[in-house]
């Protein structure tokens, strides 16, 4: 019994973790189409921007306030990623909105960039971050034990989710872009401001994932190639649940993790993604456009 | 149109300029970069200087533990020219990146022998990227050091490996563990062919003693989820895990084993690939008490050591760390050099009869090459990691253990090695 349920809560957490790294490029590439190969290194500048600010903390603040580094990381992660966002757009990716296959190999040169300066600057070994403390331990049910980092995780991706619903379907900004995604030149004939929209979507869409790459710290290592790791995931997410809808990316992420979860403990961690990734392409078999898509997946319609 | 595609190149100027910026200020303790030496000054290079290759990943997913061996590397270049250099000649080192991939070792390697002509060269980390390297120096006679311990079961006449053997490292882990932390074992590693051959080595060592085996799992290098694995862990209870997992996959691994509430008291973890520089990177609370099989630690107590670790730190900064792999790459240059001055010539075959035999007071102790195997004597130390990230020495061989790359002298690996089809 209390196996099935560390199973269930462990492809929660999965799910959880692939739901914020892929949140981003569900607006990024979802949304605007741009293929940004850069998002895993968007995630890499979030893990970087906690680990910084971890060591500002050890220097400058009392030992009693410490804790609170990871809280302050969570905006500030957003904020830097979105500002790399930012300078991505105007510098390259509105060149590119008509060329998504050229926004491939554009966006891999600039994560390749990305990991050399991260390289250069940091070094090239993994750098450490402390958890704050009271993301140590676990909530002990019986003989079950769910750490607290990873219920954290699932609590901060909902947040993530509720905050991009909100702000896509309830502001008149969210609107705006929904308008432009729809029917740019109708969007324009109306006075929309296209490319302002564009920066910034893209802006939110890579705020996302140095949120994401905050949150990761908890669980994995931190150094200049980390982005390497969840990019192919977070694609996976996006073409699982369809491009065009945040809710086709709740289900795929979710999907994934119980699915990676129940093969990998029945088979081993290799059989285990072997056997999700024959799944996905025989559901893409059947629904080639994901489980929730207003368009197509076809880059060149 | 025009104007766009000129501020694109601008751009595209100005990243490059930025990086070539950013890198030549990190490589500034770095003498020679690039490919130097092929054509200009020959004519006096031939005279007063040694070249010798240093290859390296010093970009890509390797770039993390192997760009510390090339600095310790180029420390001992530095002090040996310094001290008056090798037959009176100052060693000029060539870089080359071997970029974590392995086609690229291959190239570069031969670059370096057949082009720069270097008397030797220092370098290789993977088992990928010296099986990439072991036929360009075998077909141009050339020397390569390679500096990591490995899986064992080969000996090449031109390949020097001055990390240790599996007889050096894995077994004697293996027989302290069965001694000194029981007797149920899990066997946790990266999918690829150095833990799949040192766990095969293990099960027969584990069968031989008796020794329970209640689990084998494998995660592909890079794997960063290990909730299900130890949920497996969990419900086999084993005493001791027995850790290949290489690479970042560690930081994972220690992060979520200690969220998972399980401390070194509970199961204890050896591990063969994580040293001082890994440590740092895991988080020394993530992974305190737990343990691993070395020939040499930062605090390995030599008063060759206490040089070392001050001449490191005083060019690279203070806050860097020595590790096992990064000793083993600068005794290497000193071993190289010791038999050059031997032989009296540069020549390979020359300096091979020269090294046979040879012993050098390295950092981690004693070290004698083997003159079969050209693997070195060593000694064993596990240690276990304390909460300041350094790791302190629980038990050592007390004497250079004889290398035995392929576990000849244990009757239970015989047929090992040719099961392993090599």
């Amino acid at each position: 019994m209390s196996g099935t349920i560390l199973t269930l809560f462990n492809g929660l957490s999965l799910g959880s973790i692939l739901l914020l790294i892929a949140l981003g490029l569900a607006v990024t590439f979802g949304l605007m189409k741009v293929i940004n190969m850069a998002h895993g290194e968007l995630i890499m500048i979030g893990a970087y921007v906690t680990y910084v600010i971890q060591s500002l903390f050890l220097k400058y603040v009392p030992e009693p306030f410490f804790d609170l580094y990871f809280l302050l990381s969570i905006p500030i992660a957003f904020l830097i990623a979105a500002g790399f966002g930012i300078l991505l757009e105007v510098s390259l990716i509105r060149f590119l909105y008509k060329r998504p296959l050229d926004s491939l190999l554009a966006t891999y040169g600039v994560g390749l960039m990305l990991q050399q300066l991260a390289r250069s600057i940091f070094g090239a070994p993994n750098v450490g971050v402390q958890s704050p403390s009271f993301l140590n331990g676990g909530l002990t049910i019986g003989t079950l034990v769910l750490p607290y980092s990873r219920i954290f995780i699932l609590s901060l991706s909902i947040l993530c989710l509720v905050a991009i619903f909100l702000y896509f379907y309830r502001t008149t900004n969210g609107r705006r872009v929904r308008a432009v995604m729809q029917n740019r030149q109708m969007a324009e004939c109306l006075g929309v401001q296209t490319r302002r929209v564009d920066l910034v979507t893209f802006a939110i869409g890579s705020g996302f994932a140095g949120i994401a790459g905050c949150a990761l710290t908890l669980l994995g290592p931190i150094g200049p190639t980390i982005g390497t790791y969840y990019i192919i995931d977070a694609f996976m997410v996006v073409v699982v649940g369809g491009v065009g809808a945040l809710v086709g990316a709740v289900v795929g992420a979710f999907g994934i993790g119980f699915f990676n979860t129940i093969f990998e403990f029945f088979t081993s961690a290799t059989i285990g993604k072997v056997l999700v990734f024959m799944l996905i392409i025989a559901f893409l078999q059947w629904r080639p456009s994901g489980l929730v898509s207003s368009r197509s997946r076809v880059l060149d319609e | 149109m025009k104007v766009k595609q000129f501020y694109l190149f601008l751009l595209m100027v100005a990243f490059t300029t930025i990086i070539v910026a950013c890198s030549g200020s990190n490589g500034a303790s770095t003498p020679e970069e690039g490919s130097s030496g092929s054509t200009e000054g020959t004519s006096d290079s031939d005279e007063d200087v040694i070249e010798v290759g240093i290859l390296h990943s010093l970009s890509g997913t390797m770039a993390i533990s192997e760009t510390s061996v090339h600095d310790a590397e180029l420390l001992a270049i530095n002090e040996i020219n310094e001290n008056g250099g090798v037959l009176g000649k100052q060693i000029k080192p060539v870089i080359e990146d071997g970029a974590s991939d392995w086609p690229t070792f291959a190239e570069k390697a031969k670059k370096l022998l057949q082009q720069d002509k270097v008397a030797t060269i220092f370098g290789g980390w993977t088992s990928a990227s010296r099986k990439a390297m072991l036929p360009v120096v075998e077909e141009s006679n050339g020397l390569l050091w390679y500096p990591v311990q490995y899986e064992g079961m080969e000996s090449s006449p031109n390949i020097f490996y001055t990390g240790a053997a599996p007889n050096q490292q894995i077994v004697p882990a293996v027989d302290w563990l069965l001694e000194n932390r029981g007797t149920k074992f899990y066997l946790l590693g990266s999918d690829y062919v150095f833990p799949r051959t040192a766990n095969a080595a293990i099960k027969a060592q584990l069968e031989d003693a008796g020794a329970d085996l209640v689990g084998e799992e494998y995660t592909p290098l890079g794997h960063t989820d290990y909730n299900t694995v130890i949920a497996k862990i969990k419900s086999e209870k084993p005493d001791v895990i027995f850790n290949t997992l290489n690479g970042d996959s560690n930081v994972a691994f220690f992060k979520q084993l200690k969220d998972a509430g399980i401390t070194s008291e509970d199961i204890t973890v050896l591990s063969v690939s994580v040293a001082e520089e890994e440590v740092r990177g895991i988080g020394a609370d993530a992974i305190a008490g737990h343990l691993t099989s070395w020939n040499y630690y930062q605090t390995t107590e030599t008063p060759e050591n206490s040089e070392f670790v001050a001449a490191y730190k005083a060019a690279y900064g203070e806050d860097r760390v020595t590790a096992d792999p990064i000793e083993a790459g600068y005794f290497g240059v000193y071993l190289w050099a010791a038999a050059v001055e031997k032989a009296g010539t540069t020549d390979v075959d020359a300096v091979k009869e020269a090294a046979k035999e040879l012993e050098f007071q390295a950092p981690g102790g004693l070290v004698k090459v083997d003159g079969e195997n050209q693997h070195v004597y060593k000694t064993v130390r596990i240690g276990e990691v304390q909460g300041d990230g350094q790791i302190k020495e629980l038990w050592n061989s007390g004497e250079p253990v004889k290398p035995d790359p392929f576990l000849k002298g244990f009757d239970w690996a015989s047929g090992l090695a040719e099961s392993l089809g090599q």
